[in-house]
């Protein structure tokens, strides 16, 4: 019951309370994920640090002097943010064993702020891809593959080949992060989000996924994909939860000077009850080929809702929507070749035992440091960089970025408040089918609603909404005003609250649980 | 149209990662084929976009020194590193060229 529960309204009073205490809370997510190994979520473990951060939590919370909401509070963080004396890979061979001397900006706030780091979760390597399918570690397995939902909708032959060859991939590549979040074992983790790498997994794993405008929060410490479009992402079981991470994190750090200057806030959200001065956009050109009927019907029942809520809900248009993708390629392409020309083995990270000549080393480790994918995007760049192609591909695409972004100027001057648009065109697809395809086919069909946001820099949030009829979590996004993170999740909180999604059933928790926390069952009732 | 050979090469000499075989050329005549779209659209008196929070100044802080001095921590991840040098091979030497690197491209 106790991981369950909902960071704000819940475990936060609990510790307080001393319901429960920060090393109880603690053990019993490094229990649960020994028990959920077969996700394969999480990459490092930080057992010993994690819970000696209980103990000092506890020892304040005895004080009576916590450092606030998130005290206590076990976390997990995406293995492309450097964390001091712990590993981070990126899920890339060319990190294997490297130890960050230092911790990114938001690591260090949700230290500061007494968090638990709890370990490092798995991804697609160097966050390229959109399954959690191919970093060096192996894909990371959707926890909703092992619930009852899932179960009872799948034809099965027998139950053990279902869990074996059935088994659904979280999307990506924040997989890992989601998958932690939704099966229990964290109470909020952070990702990346640089086409829609924390929206993605949040819609597949029905968990909650808040990119934030770019230039909110620091990323200083996050191993850069693409400059001009990468955030962090906050991946929470709620939308109060999201707005809490997200107080603790936001903010100008002058280790990153694209953060912006501007004070920032941290708020609470309040409970919207009237709605009929919201302006909800729907975009057409999102109702994208391939869109799945069931998502479709579940978009317009949502508008629906709005509508007979009172708010006023519109179509609109974003025309160049269909090209934000192949922009998104080029752009990432070119950015990611410059990003990962620092990987060259002489100062960190892997190293070829080649000896020949510098340029012979560099091109030997790279050679084996880096996965197809990787190497593949790094050619592409260069390509598209060459002093031929620059006008041709690279500066075009800054041009259709500009286009893209000012679609999006255009509608919210027009008196449009929030979109409302689906988050990905299907539910979680099984893993043996994802593989049929390459990473970049997948990639370029699954970031179609998500990147858009990405190029304009706009603030998105997947929000849970139903189970798909093969019982698996669909999502829907909203995409809101440029720094304007308030209002969008005011308004997801109320979404969130009409559609009251369903909790995951993990057959696997359940029988861990019901051991473990008698105890609690019966201190909190009383 | 296909990349040509030359150029194949001279990726692999810019980027230092290898195309190893045949998909991986494929792979890159596919992105160009995917990118190609781009010229469809319509960008007359349009300026690139580098960033979108062009509007506002980068912050800049005083240019004084306020960390450092973390030399042992910096060194602790190289692989091969004398006193406080990190250690390279031989600079200054050309990666050989086609005819003569071990290369995929070779054969073509």
């Amino acid at each position: 019951a106790a991981l369950k529960a909902l960071l704000r309204s819940q475990v936060s009073a609990a510790l307080k309370e001393g319901r429960v205490t920060p090393t109880e809370l603690c053990q019993r997510c490094l229990a649960l994920i020994k028990s959920t190994k077969f996700l394969n979520a999480y990459i490092t473990v930080a057992e010993e640090t994690a819970l000696k951060q209980a103990e000092e939590s506890e020892e304040r919370y005895k004080r009576g002097q916590p450092l606030g909401i998130l005290d206590g509070i076990p976390v997990a963080v995406k293995d492309n943010f450097n964390t001091a004396g712990i590993e981070t890979t990126c899920a890339s061979n060319m990190l294997k064993g490297y130890i960050s001397p230092y911790n990114a900006t938001v690591v260090q706030k949700l230290l500061d702020h007494g968090a638990v780091l709890l370990g490092k979760t798995n991804l697609d390597e160097f966050a390229m891809g959109s399954g959690s399918t191919d970093g060096v570690f192996g894909p990371v397995r959707n926890p909703w593959s092992y619930s009852k939902q899932y179960k009872e909708k799948s034809v099965s032959k027998s139950h053990s080949e279902d869990e074996e060859s059935n088994w659904v991939i979280t999307g990506g590549s924040s997989g890992g992060s989601a998958a932690a979040v939704s099966s229990f074992t964290c109470f909020a983790a952070l990702g990346s989000d640089t086409g829609g790498s924390t929206r993605n997994p949040a819609a597949h794993c029905g968990v909650v996924g808040l990119k934030p405008t770019y230039g909110l929060i620091s990323r200083h410490g996050l191993i850069p994909l693409v400059n001009s479009m990468d955030v962090p992402g906050i991946l929470t079981r709620c939308v109060d939860d999201a707005a809490v991470l997200l107080g603790s994190l936001a903010g100008h750090d002058p280790k990153d000077s694209t953060t912006i200057q501007d004070d920032f806030k941290p708020f609470e959200l309040p409970n919207l009850t009237d709605v009929s001065k919201l302006s909800i956009g729907i975009p057409k050109e999102y109702h994208a080929p391939g869109l799945s009927s069931e998502i479709l019907a579940l978009w317009s029942k949502a508008a629906d809702l709005f509508k007979n809520a009172g708010a006023k809900v519109v179509e609109v248009s974003l025309p160049h929507t269909c090209y934000s993708i192949v922009c998104y390629h080029v752009l990432c392409t070119a950015e990611v070749a410059s990003n990962m020309a620092r990987f060259d083995g002489l100062e960190y990270g892997h190293r070829s035992d080649m000896k020949d000549s510098t340029e012979s080393m560099y091109a030997a480790t790279r050679r084996e440091g880096f996965n197809d994918v990787v190497r593949g995007r790094i050619l592409s760049g260069n390509y598209f960089l060459l002093k031929q192609n620059y006008e041709k591909y690279f500066v075009k695409a800054q041009k259709v970025r500009r286009l893209i972004a000012n679609d999006f100027v255009k509608v919210f001057r027009s008196g449009v408040d929030i979109l409302l648009t689906p988050t990905t065109l299907s539910d979680a697809a099984p893993y043996t089918e994802f593989i049929q395809e390459d990473n970049r086919t997948r990639s370029a069909q699954d970031d179609i609603l998500t990147q858009a946001a990405n190029m304009a820099g706009l603030p998105a949030i997947n929000v849970p909404t139903a189970l798909s009829e093969r019982g698996l979590p669909v999502g829907l996004q909203f995409i809101g005003r440029s720094f304007q993170e308030k209002q969008l999740l005011t308004v997801a909180k109320w979404f969130e609250k009409q559609v009251q999604f369903p909790v995951i059933q993990l057959e696997e928790v359940k029988r861990h649980e019901s051991g473990v926390f008698q105890h609690q069952k019966s201190a909190s009732s009383s | 149209q296909n990349v040509s050979v030359e150029v194949l090469d001279h990726l692999e000499h810019l980027a230092l990662v290898d195309f190893r075989d045949w998909e991986g050329v494929e792979r890159l005549q596919k992105a160009i084929q995917f990118a190609d779209q781009l010229h469809q659209v319509n960008t007359d008196g349009v300026e690139p976009m580098d960033s979108v929070l062009e509007d506002r100044c980068l912050y800049l802080r005083e240019d004084d020194v306020t960390e450092g001095n973390c030399t042992k921590e910096l060194l602790e991840n190289a692989r091969e590193k004398v006193e406080e040098y990190f250690v390279a091979p031989p600079g200054n030497i050309p990666l050989p060229k086609l005819e003569e690197r071990d290369t995929f491209l070779q054969g073509s």
